[in-house]
């Protein structure tokens, strides 16, 4: 008994969250929204590995030569991000 | 509550199985509807089981017996702090355990992604679903913890003796997170390889979760090995046993993981070999708790046999056929973006790690399984023991551990010779004189393999040590901060980085412990009466008097009973004085007598150990009670009907009787160098892996600034 009553009122609490977005499908996000957060990470990993470069070079790690090339690829894949990202205005 | 206990666990695995289907029809159909719903369906599932384990703790805390679990596992006198923990004790609350970590890290999960990996992330929510729905398919149709007795006891069987431990008190939620937490990259490698969306994404958004899982399970690992040291009464803390090669690895693979998706985030390669490593990582997750739960091995961690081994095997063959299908079926889009540029670079020494931590893994997993695999070839169940482990695990060791003081000097792409020189003479200085004082002031050099790993630990030491002091520097060069400032500022700014830097040096640290504990510890096993003497290394020993007990043992187990002894202990002008004890817990065996049940049930030492920098000094005892089984015999037939009073007058005489009249008492001494080290690397280990994990301030704040500029787009597209 007690059993039952748990599983029926349990199963109706259950159907009306998983029901909601049905009712309110302008809730889902937007595909921009998406794609925008996205790029947002990979600029924030892309950075990363900028600052990640510069802190080798500045201790000693990679030469200056090697530095600037890395440097150099690395900002021009940070700068294609970046244009996706205005793309998306 | 038992009624709705169990509703809970069958609407669960209703939903997951929804949260699967809705998810893999909204991403086939391209109904985003139907993926919302999916996803939180699986939050609807964490409710349930949040649920689910607040009825069971409270019918545990409650001392409820109508529940078989609570009967099997607690009793009243079981201190509250072990009645919480008694749950994963048995095997139909450890699967509790599962479903619900697993459902919790995988609402985070799914949250956090909530607005990213469009196309992942339904495919992820759906293996997510499908893993709860195993588990909870196991709790529903044969290991329900909700099942309920027709004829409640008055009285539990109590929880096993071994597991009133604090450490076991977080031990196995320890290890289980680990595991669950394995479950989030390989949900989402399989909806990348499916989506065939291979790049770093998916990377990026579960890689935390990846480093969380290793640090839980690293620490459950810690945690188990220092019950093992100061509750199994055997002095050691790693017996390669095959539950606790069970958990070490996927720790291993974890860690192989959690170095080579950082070559697949910067440099776009490694995209097959880290898609085999997420699926081997999180198969090995399963099967850690097969062998902790199936009894097909030996092992003293195994509590009792296992009725689901074959639906576990069943479910780990499954996921294995569909991993191997799904990496060959997706070679072509796992193809590198680049080559290596050099030998003499991070990732190719990252690569090496991997090698060995995968080759380590592989032979502990060989010789874990070698009692089954020499069972199917020749009938015959042999096992390889401790030696075996050593002399396989230790050079692959050592070569870890060099491999993690060189690869954090190394720049990622390439590094030049002159560079190679530049990062490593300081190190490698500090190393030569570390061996030289070792081979002048200590005898390290009876154990070559000892002496090998203190030399390559003083290596990661000074270079993690250098990686610190040159990244300061460079910071003071920049800005002109003082040194302690520089410190903090470039550990707070490079989390990840100085923060591996500190797992590192924690491990080698670790290790250290390892090295010189199990080279240099001097083990004595003797029979003492009191008043006697006897010397291990430059310690005496006198055995002043016997103890006994009733009720309140010194380490708050619920013990009735505890023997023990006082010794006191000199070494030079040093005196301190220790108390081992053996705790004797009542069986429920009727066979044993109203009295016998007390002292015949089962029994754990209560080891003392006086903890030190240098060296510990651990003792047991395993009190003589052969003497008392006369008397025992005699009260149990005089006395067979007598009430609780009589019964507790009764024990205490004959323990009075121990106490006046003590046998001879057998005593294990140890004195372990360094040994607290290993926790102490351990701990490192963890504050290194918590400072990694935790989001940079900029990093946060510039979210939020992306979240309020992306609303701000959307608005204005709208005006």
């Amino acid at each position: 008994m007690e059993y039952g009553l748990a599983l029926i009122l349990l199963a109706t609490v259950v159907v009306v969250v998983v029901a909601m977005p049905f009712r309110r499908p302008g809730q889902a996000e937007a595909h921009e929204d998406v794609v925008r957060a996205q790029l947002e990470a990979a600029k924030e990993a892309k950075y990363r590995e900028i600052r990640d470069a510069e802190l080798d070079h500045r201790m000693g790690k990679l030469s200056e030569r090697d530095w600037r090339e890395v440097d150099r690829e690395l900002r021009g894949e940070a700068i294609e991000i970046l244009r996706q990202l205005d793309r998306l205005e | 509550m038992a009624g709705v206990g169990s509703a809970c666990l069958a609407v669960g695995l209703l939903t997951a199985l929804y949260a699967a289907g809705a998810s893999l029809y909204g991403a086939r159909a391209g109904g985003p509807a139907w993926v919302t719903s999916g996803r939180r369906a699986i939050y609807a599932t964490a409710g349930l089981m949040i649920a689910a384990v607040a009825i069971l703790q409270s019918a545990f805390l409650r001392s409820d017996f109508h529940y078989a679990i609570v009967a099997e596992g607690s009793s009243t006198d079981t201190p509250t702090f072990y009645k919480a923990a008694a749950m994963w004790a048995t095997q139909d609350g450890s699967l509790l355990l599962w479903a619900f970590l697993l459902s919790l890290f995988s609402s985070a999960v799914l949250f956090l992604t909530r607005r990213s990996l469009r196309e992942i992330a339904p495919y992820a929510t759906a293996v997510l679903g499908v893993v709860a729905a195993f588990f909870l398919l196991l709790m529903v149709a044969w290991e329900n913890p909700f099942n309920t007795l027709a004829h409640p006891p008055a009285e539990g069987a109590g929880l096993n003796p071994l597991l009133r431990h604090p450490a076991m008190m977080i031990h196995p939620p320890m290890l289980y997170t680990g595991y669950v937490g394995f479950a989030i990259p390989f949900a989402f490698c399989v909806g990348a390889l499916i989506t065939r969306n291979t790049g770093a994404d998916w990377i990026r958004a579960t890689r935390r979760f990846a480093l969380i899982a290793w640090t839980f399970l690293g620490t459950g690992i810690m945690l188990g090995a220092l019950w093992s040291y100061t509750e199994l009464g055997w002095g050691g803390y790693w017996a390669w046993d095959p539950v606790e090669n069970a958990s070490l690895m996927p720790w291993l693979l974890g860690t192989a993981l959690l170095h080579s998706i950082m070559v697949q985030e910067k440099r776009g390669m490694l995209r097959i070999w880290n898609a085999s490593l997420v699926c081997a990582t999180f198969v090995f997750a399963l099967i850690g708790t097969f062998l902790v739960r199936s009894g097909i091995l030996d092992s003293i961690h195994a509590f009792g046999a296992s009725t689901i081994g074959t639906q576990f095997l069943v479910f780990i063959g499954i996921v294995v056929a569909f991993s191997v299908v799904l990496v060959l079926s997706r070679l072509p889009d796992l193809r590198s973006e680049a080559r290596l540029d050099s030998l003499l670079s991070r990732e190719s020494f990252f690569l090496l790690n991997n090698l060995v931590l995968v080759g380590l893994a592989l032979v502990i997993m060989w010789g874990t399984f070698f009692p089954l695999i020499s069972e199917a070839l020749t009938g015959q169940k042999a096992s390889v023991g401790p030696p075996w482990f050593d002399r396989l695990t230790v050079p692959l060791a050592l070569v870890l551990v060099l491999l993690s003081g060189i690869g954090p000097v190394l720049a990622w792409r390439r590094v030049t010779l002159s560079g190679l020189r530049r990062v490593l003479v300081a190190p490698l200085v500090f190393t030569l004189v570390a061996l030289v004082a070792l081979l002048a002031l200590t005898n390290a050099s009876d154990s070559p393999a000892s002496l090998a790993m203190f030399c390559f630990v003083a290596f990661v030491l000074s270079s993690v040590a250098q990686e610190f002091l040159r990244g300061a520097a460079a910071r003071r060069v920049a800005t002109g901060e003082p040194w302690p400032r520089a410190l903090l500022r470039l550990a707070g700014r490079n989390r990840r980085r100085y923060g591996g830097y500190l797992v590192h040096a924690g491990i080698a640290v670790l290790f250290l412990g390892v090295a010189a504990s199990s080279a240099f510890h001097d083990q004595r096993d003797v029979r003492l009466s009191p008043g006697q003497t006897f010397h291990t290394g430059d310690y005496a020993l006198t055995y002043r008097k016997p103890t006994a007990k009733l009720g309140g043992d010194r380490a708050g187990t619920g013990a009735p009973i505890s023997l023990g002894a006082v010794l006191d202990v000199r070494k030079g002008k040093q005196r301190f004085t220790l108390h081992p004890s053996r705790n004797y817990y009542p069986t429920q065996d009727p066979t044993q007598g109203v009295i016998g049940r007390y002292f015949n049930g089962e029994a754990n030492s209560e080891v003392d150990v006086r903890w030190g920098l240098k060296r510990d000094f651990w003792l047991a005892i395993r009190p003589d009670i052969g003497s008392l089984q006369k008397p025992i015999a005699e009260a149990n037939r005089r006395f067979p009907t007598a009430s609780s009073d009589v019964q507790a007058l009764v024990i205490a005489a004959l323990t009075e009787r121990y106490r006046k009249n003590p046998p001879p008492a057998a005593f294990r001494a140890i004195v372990s160098p360094l040994v607290l080290w290993i926790w102490i690397g351990g701990a490192i280990a963890v504050l290194g892996a918590l400072i990694a994990v935790w989001p940079a301030p900029e990093a946060r704040l510039r979210r939020v600034r992306s979240l309020y500029a992306a609303k701000l787009g959307r608005e204005l597209s709208r005006a």
